[in-house]
């Protein structure tokens, strides 16, 4: 079953502690996050369970139709950055349970102080494929 | 025969290419390629003795196999030793051929990749894999643009400058999943130089060959991104700088200069000093000139700022910067480090803030972040620069409350 671990800029849920934003970390402090995340992954993909991982810009807009031979309209940049999707990663994993496990160990990366930054990430899962069986 | 039998042969085969001497791991592959073989021509041509086809089969596709494992660590050595099998195409016709694939008329994704599969001879699934994307769509895209070249007329005389940007787009793929995208694009350059002796031709390859020498050195721990100044310099490729040199000078001293010569030329200079303040900062500025008249290209144009920033001081840099739009991808970044060494912190701790927000990939991102901890550590070391930090942090915030502290912008004041 797959997984979609939702990151969100500083936006979503109201933070469990107090974040300091990423700007104001040490050099160590920012490596040791960069390095967790690498690491995550790594061991995701050892396991045979990490399917995709992918960072956004925050730059972007928003874009609909405006009706029959009219160019799309756009809006944008965004305003606020904070609610926005940072990035995301996707799993496949034999339970919800073991996605809720793995969502928690990488909202344990660790930030400011190396201590952990509490993220809230979003765990959504796939609707899959119809299965052959049990039509 | 059906699937079930056929799938009896398996293990049988496996063992018969193991006992030849292949690997299990390698043996059970190449077995399983026949295997998707025998599926899709059994039906219509089914063999006479299922096995030893299987066997011949896979074999073949184990020999396949270990070639271009071999070759992904010496294609080029191999391509040196093996003359080509078959009838030996002219030069006119391999030269047709690059210039077909970089038609001018595809988009440069499909001039890629069609380029990787005709002339680089990569596999649809390599090519899909090296870029990310779906083999069915890679495969759509190849065939679109076959489709879109059959009717064009092949007489004209190709766009040597379209063939070289594309491989220039494949070298800075660089190394994603199992393709060495960088290594292609100089083996293909490679090939290219036997075929013409257009020296913007050697330009180019000799301009991988300064970066590809570099490579080891790019990247630290997770990946990280290491600047050219705090690059390892022992770890740099000096076989590969010495065959760079060598042809870029051949190729100069043609006096037919383009933009890939000048590039190659810059780039030799940074190879050629064993430190960041040893190197030649004032020819390679001359180098840009060069570059900025062959171009006029505004990317030359802050490269060269930061050039400028290094041969005459930052301030000199800053000034060189002012000629170039803001707007320009890496403006901040090469702002940021020129305040830097200008001694404004504050601007430059805000500036690299800016432009990790900026940034094109998540190594160039992290880097200028951590660029900007770095200089923001210096600040918090040094209590002169504490109310500028202030305020710089308060404009970032978009803090408008009061005006004071010196260096805060009028547009913030009340």
């Amino acid at each position: 079953m797959k997984y979609l671990l939702l990151k969100h800029y500083q936006g979503g849920k109201a933070p469990a502690v107090d974040f300091v934003p990423m700007d104001q970390w040490t050099p160590e402090e920012f490596d040791a996050h960069v390095q967790f995340m690498h690491d995550f992954a790594a061991r995701l993909e050892e396991s045979g369970e990490f399917v995709d991982a992918q960072a956004l810009a925050p730059e972007g807009a928003w874009v609909r139709y405006d009706g029959e031979g009219r160019p799309a309209v756009t809006d944008g940049p965004f305003a606020e950055t904070k609610d926005l999707i940072a990035g995301w990663m996707v799993i496949d994993v034999d339970s919800w349970d073991r996605a809720v496990e793995l969502a928690g160990q990488l909202s344990a990366a660790p930030g400011k102080d190396g201590k952990p930054i509490y993220e809230w990430l979003e765990v959504r899962p796939f609707l899959a494929d119809p299965s052959t069986v049990g039509e | 025969m059906d699937d079930r039998e056929l799938r009896e042969l398996v293990p049988a085969v496996i063992g018969i290419l193991v006992r030849r001497g292949a690997s299990f791991a390698s043996a059970e592959d190449a077995v399983q390629d026949a295997l998707v073989r025998a599926l899709e021509t059994w039906p219509d041509d089914p063999p006479r003795d299922p096995r030893a086809w299987l066997v011949t089969v896979a074999w073949r596709k184990h020999v396949d196999a270990l070639r271009s494992e071999l070759a992904r660590q010496g294609r080029e050595l191999a391509v040196e030793r093996e003359p080509p099998p078959g009838p030996v195409p002219t030069a006119d016709d391999s030269l047709r051929l690059y210039f077909l694939c970089a038609h001018p008329t595809l988009p440069t994704a499909s001039a890629v990749a069609l380029t990787l599969r005709a002339v680089g001879g990569l596999t649809t699934r390599q090519i899909a894999a090296a870029y990310l994307i779906p083999e069915a769509t890679m495969a759509q895209r190849i065939s679109r643009a076959k489709k879109r070249l059959a009717g064009l007329p092949l007489d004209q005389p190709g766009d040597l400058a379209t063939v070289l940007r594309v491989l220039y787009l494949v070298f800075n793929e660089g190394y994603s999943g199992d393709v060495d995208l960088a290594a292609e694009a100089i083996r293909i350059a490679r090939q290219l130089t036997r075929l013409t002796d257009e020296p913007e031709v050697a330009g180019l390859l000799a301009l991988m060959l300064l970066h590809h020498a570099r490579r080891a050195s790019r990247t630290g721990p997770g990946g990280r991104l290491v600047p050219l100044g705090q690059q390892d310099r022992s770890l740099w490729d000096t076989a590969l700088i010495a065959e760079g040199v060598a042809i870029l000078q051949a190729a100069l001293a043609r006096d037919r200069l383009g933009e890939y010569q000048a590039q190659a030329a810059i780039a030799a200079l940074h190879a050629d000093a064993r430190t960041t303040a040893e190197t030649d900062w004032v020819q390679i500025v001359e180098w840009y000139d060069e570059l900025l008249r062959l171009t006029d290209s505004p990317v030359v144009r802050l490269n060269r700022a930061v050039a400028v920033g290094e041969a005459d001081g930052a301030r000199a840099g800053l000034a060189a910067l002012a000629e170039v739009s803001p707007d320009l991808p890496r403006y901040a970044a090469a702002a940021a480090y020129l305040h830097e060494h200008a001694g404004d912190l504050p601007r430059s701790a805000a500036l690299y803030a800016e432009a990790a927000r900026a940034a094109a990939s998540v190594a160039e991102r992290d880097h200028l972040a951590r660029e900007g901890a770095r200089v923001r550590g210096q600040l918090a070391g040094d209590p002169q620069h504490h109310l500028a930090e202030l305020t710089t942090r308060r404009e970032r915030l978009g803090d408008s409350t009061s005006g004071e502290g010196g260096a805060a912008p009028a547009a913030t004041s009340d």
